[in-house]
């Protein structure tokens, strides 16, 4: 099912087309409206009357969440706070939170954007979903909320915590659509197992993932574990919240919703744009928001585009599955690095558990790469050959997949945990 | 149907269009609204072929009619209702229409023109009763419906009307627009440039607001009119709102 054909169809010269519009339109209305690209353009002297296509987007300045946080709480609106009919923040768990305002015409195609995410994950008018993300200032519950009841199905809006209840609601209330993170999903498997309740017995079938990484076993597993079928999809507070893509029934990626965002894909080093296909930050630019538009805003979520059509018939291109952070990444001999790409290596190969550390260093003006790597009980106590089977095995893997040689050291089970007090994921010890 | 990229205009030194961009699908009625001197006209000239571009580009059914002339861009299916009717004053009202016909009456033949002023007699009735009156002697609203009826002569598939409304009684306006509606339903897509925004934004489907020649807002109709700066700037709400 697609939910508003018009839009999520459309050739490519019509996307374009309307892109290059709203963007124009954009940029007039922030340099008027808002001070801080008024004076960031003039400083570049790059004034939006130079965009002649799309691609002169990348003339223009990067939006940082610092940037954000320094024009806290409205420096960044483009409306008086009497046009804003909603606010909502992010955590601020670094820093100052940073504040986002949606006008009445913001809301309504919020909830558009995120009918059109359900929708592609499968969701009607006959469901009953059941929200689980913490309803309050974060935009993940209330986005989703409003899309599903703009779709006709019938919310319920659980909020976080209180997992037996959860479950309770969920048989009681025939719930058959999930909306949470995907480790809640595995939560509540392993709390129904440890119940003693069949997870089949359930009414649910659909499960809608966002607000964490979902790599592809994890989604094995929940599908596995809860019969459902399970699709992921992917906000960003600052930018909007839930509805920016989601993946569609084929599962291959993720669909950017083209007509209210121009998505980019930026080497996070030399800030440069990247060829359609290549891996690096995502970079978005809103395209209808009055309140709280944005040009450039650095995810900081890595990805990768992909333009071909798919099968499902949305022209929308499709992103990659977020797996890491470009704060994460390290670079070794000009190879970008990202813990994530070691962890979804780590995940396929048996005996090892996907708690790892990455050590970088500097030998004779060379850089090297160790990475540590947890082994599971049963093969700790194996013989030593395979547990040299199994480092060269990882070994081999990084080099095919990553593209670097790293020399790998199994290590016993419970010592690299993530977690308060524990080992961090990555150290450089080239930057001391 | 119509695809307008990134063009700017000229009057001499002064630059009445920039980077501007907008596109029309077939079937639609969208609506080009703003304020006196903010480019409206200009853009439709630009369009129709009377005014060229500085720069960009203007696609119509797919082909590149940037810089084609005013005689090619309307045979090829654009027709302009000129701002402030221009009708020929001395001419009688059935002139005026058969004028409209110039373009093709050599190819379509004196049969098919009458029958074409016969489906404009039907649409605006008033003009079968006075088709021999000079076309100078009529009410505004009248010498509006000849302007109107003249370029549908020419068979546009695209119809550009700027300010059919301007300066006529609000009966006679209603009038009009209902025209207008009734020359979608036949097929016909309009671009319509209007200061009465009221009235463009209940017949259109899309909108764009500009202003100082450059577009400031796209979007549905409703999307427009739920916009408070549309609603302070050219619905006249803004008093009412902060003092009632």
């Amino acid at each position: 099912m697609i939910w508003d054909r018009r839009y999520e169809c459309m050739e490519r010269e019509e996307i374009e087309q309307l892109q290059l519009e709203r963007l124009q339109s954009t940029l007039n209305r922030v340099y008027r409206n808002v001070s801080f690209y008024k004076k960031k353009f003039d400083h570049l002297k790059i004034l939006p009357d130079e965009i002649q296509s799309i691609k002169d987007l990348a003339k223009f300045p990067l939006t940082l969440k610092e940037d954000l946080r320094e024009s806290y709480p409205y420096g960044m609106f483009a409306l008086p706070l009497r046009e804003v009919v909603r606010i909502h923040s992010s955590s601020g768990v670094t820093g100052k939170p940073t504040v986002t305002g949606y006008t009445r015409n913001d809301l309504h195609h919020w909830s558009q954007l995120t009918a059109r995410v359900l929708t592609a994950g499968g969701v009607t008018k006959d469901d009953v979903v059941q929200i689980t993300f913490k309803y309050g200032l974060f935009t993940g519950a209330f986005g989703l909320h409003h899309g599903a009841e703009l779709i006709g199905a019938s919310v319920i809006p659980m909020s976080t915590g209180n997992t037996s209840k959860q479950v309770l609601i969920m048989q009681d209330y025939k719930t058959t659509a999930l909306v949470s993170t995907p480790s809640y999903a595995l939560l509540l498997a392993r709390h129904m197992e440890s119940q003693g309740i069949d997870p089949k017995s359930l009414s649910l079938k659909l499960g809608l993932f966002g607000g964490e990484p979902c790599p592809e076993p994890m989604r094995k597993e929940i599908e596995e574990r809860l019969p459902i079928r399970a699709t992921d999809n992917y906000g960003v507070s600052e930018v909007m919240g839930p509805g920016v893509s989601g993946e569609c029934e084929q599962k291959n990626g993720l669909h950017i919703n083209e007509d209210h965002f121009i998505p980019e894909i930026i080497d996070p080093q030399t800030l440069q744009v990247l060829s359609p296909g290549s891996e690096g930050e995502l970079v978005l630019t809103t395209l209808s928001k009055e309140a709280f538009p944005l040009i450039r805003y650095r995810t900081r979520d890595i990805t990768s585009l992909d333009y071909s059509l798919c099968p499902c018939g949305r022209t929308l291109v499709r992103m990659k599955k977020v797996l890491g952070r470009s704060d994460d990444i390290i670079i070794i001999k000009g190879v970008n690095v990202f813990p994530s790409q070691v962890e979804s290596i780590l995940m396929e190969i048996e005996g090892v558990e996907p708690h790892y550390q990455l050590i970088a260093d500097r030998v004779e003006g060379v850089d090297t790469l160790e990475v540590k790597v947890e082994v599971n009980e049963r093969v700790f106590s194996d013989e030593i050959k395979n547990l040299q089977t199994i480092a060269a095995k990882v070994g081999r893997k990084l080099r095919e997949i990553v593209g670097v040689s790293a020399t790998v050291k199994l290590v016993a089970p419970q010592s690299l945990q993530p977690g308060e007090g524990k080992a961090p994921k990555v150290i450089d010890r080239r930057k001391k | 149907m119509l695809r307008v990229e990134s063009v700017s205009a000229f009057y001499g030194g002064i630059q009445a269009l920039r980077n501007v961009s907008i596109h029309v699908n077939a079937g639609e009625i969208a609506t080009l609204l703003g304020a006196n001197g903010a480019g409206k006209s200009t853009l439709m000239k630009v369009i129709s072929g009377i005014h060229p571009p500085a720069k960009g580009r203007l696609v119509f059914s797919g082909l590149n009619i940037s810089g084609l002339s005013a005689e090619r861009i309307l045979r090829l299916g654009v027709g302009h209702v000129p701002e402030g009717r221009q009708i020929f004053a001395p001419l009688s009202v059935i002139d005026n229409l058969t004028l409209g016909a110039y373009a093709r009456f050599k190819m379509d033949g004196k049969k098919e023109v009458a029958k074409d002023l016969q489906s404009i007699f039907a649409l605006f009735p008033v003009l079968q009763e006075r088709q021999k009156q000079r076309a100078g002697t009529l009410s505004g609203g009248e010498q509006q419906m000849v302007a109107i009826g003249r370029t549908l002569m020419a068979k546009p598939k695209l119809l550009l009307l700027d300010e059919p409304s301007m300066g006529l009684a609000p009966m006679v306006v209603g009038d009009i627009f209902k025209a207008i509606q009734t020359l979608r339903s036949r097929g016909t897509t309009i671009l319509l440039v209007e200061q009465n925004a009221k009235a463009a934004l209940k017949v259109a489907d899309r909108g764009y607001i500009i202003e100082t020649g450059r577009i400031i807002l796209e979007g549905e109709t409703a999307e427009l009119l739920n916009n408070k700066e549309v609603q302070r700037a050219y619905l006249g709400k803004e008093y009412r709102e902060i003092w009632d």
